[in-house]
């Protein structure tokens, strides 16, 4: 049996994508047989960040439909071995995802996979719903800002009385949170939430904190997920952070955000 | 930034994030609260015009209904303009807490 982890937040734009492709690869890396689906119907973004937009020929809504078999669908990573795919439709709408279609995609892939990591789609409605519906853990990723702070703890309720395990009264989904686009100088200046302000409003255990860091921008650029430029402090903190979801001890510690120079300073130029 | 600037910058508390920070502990503490019930603001409104409009003609554009959530406690504002009666045009307001 797979263990079915949503990636989530309510909020657009915090970094689901960035980090389901990252902790996604982070699981293969250390050698958990790894499948991440696009959950955002019409709006597929996981193939690009990925890189594997060009050999997309079927998709999620294809295998729930009967148009292809799953095997079919899924896409192998071409840098890892354990790692594959499954894209979104980008032609259909949101009504084209079942809550019966999605179990038994999510059945099938539990026989052969170990972690399936979905990708949500911001917002509350169907397609966000229907990709924490299953999940066994939910990462939150919440950015040090009230919007996304607000947001978060909605989702935070939802996965507490909108999903299978809520339903059932079985063990709630363990929900962690991710803490993205942190600026330690900003906190410094007393211009962005400290973690401890937003772990405190959130109350839900702290995963990990992905510094803002230009090298995401860079492997989006690429395709590349940021976890594999391995010297960055981004790709540093998602890889504790796969560390803890899979029960690893690690000490909490802020990667330094890459910093400019004492020269580059002085000449006011952005590295 | 020309460089004198740079050498004469000292670190300026902004503080907005302990703003950001009180903002959200009053917002979620009723956004949590309010999450199982109804809406209870369009019902009070509903039932408020309905006991008005036994005894007075207005129309529904002559209620005006803000709540203000606080921390230590909110206020819910009700303003209902009256009808005009003889030349004068009366404002009756009313406030609960």
């Amino acid at each position: 049996m797979a263990k079915i982890t949503v990636v989530t937040s309510g909020k657009g734009g915090v970094g689901k994508t960035t980090s389901a492709a990252a902790i996604g690869a982070g699981l293969a890396m250390r050698g958990k047989k790894t499948v991440v689906i696009d959950f955002d119907v019409g709006l597929r973004n996981l193939d690009v960040i990925m890189g594997c937009e060009r050999r997309v020929v079927f998709d999620f809504i294809n295998v729930i439909q009967g148009e292809a078999r799953l095997k079919q669908a899924l896409i192998a990573d071409r840098r890892l071995d354990n790692l594959s795919i499954l894209a979104a439709s980008q032609t259909r709408d949101k009504d084209a995802l079942t809550t019966e279609g999605v179990e038994k995609v999510l059945d099938e892939l539990s026989q052969e996979f170990d972690h399936i990591v979905c990708d949500s789609p911001a917002g509350i409605e169907r397609g966000a719903h229907l990709a924490m519906y299953f999940a066994d853990e939910a990462i939150v990723v919440t950015n040090p800002e009230v919007s996304s702070v607000r947001d978060s703890d909605r989702v935070i309720g939802l996965l507490s009385s909108k999903t299978r395990r809520a339903e059932k009264g079985e063990e709630p989904v363990k929900a962690h949170l991710l803490l993205t686009r942190y600026d330690e100088a900003r906190v410094t200046r007393g211009e962005m939430m400290k973690i401890e302000d937003v772990e405190e409003i959130l109350s839900i255990p702290l995963l990990g904190i992905i510094p803002e860091s230009p090298a995401v921008l860079k492997a989006s650029n690429v395709g590349t997920p940021v976890i594999f430029d391995e010297k960055t402090p981004a790709a540093k903190a998602y890889s504790d952070a796969v560390g803890r979801l899979l029960g690893e001890q690690l000490e909490m510690r802020v990667q330094p955000g890459e910093r400019r120079g004492l020269f580059q300073r002085i000449l006011g130029r952005t590295a | 930034m020309s460089m004198f600037g740079f050498f004469r910058r000292k670190p300026q508390p902004d503080g907005s994030a302990d703003a950001a920070k009180e903002r959200l502990s009053i917002l979620l503490a009723h956004e949590r609260t309010g999450r199982q019930g109804p809406d209870v603001l369009p019902i009070i409104q509903r039932e408020i015009m309905e006991v008005i409009l036994r005894h007075l003609k207005i129309g529904k554009d002559n209620v005006d209904i803000r709540i203000d959530r606080g921390d230590d406690f909110s206020t819910l504002e009700i303003n209902i303009e009256l009808p005009e009666a003889g030349g004068a045009k009366p404002k009756a307001a009313s406030s609960a807490r």
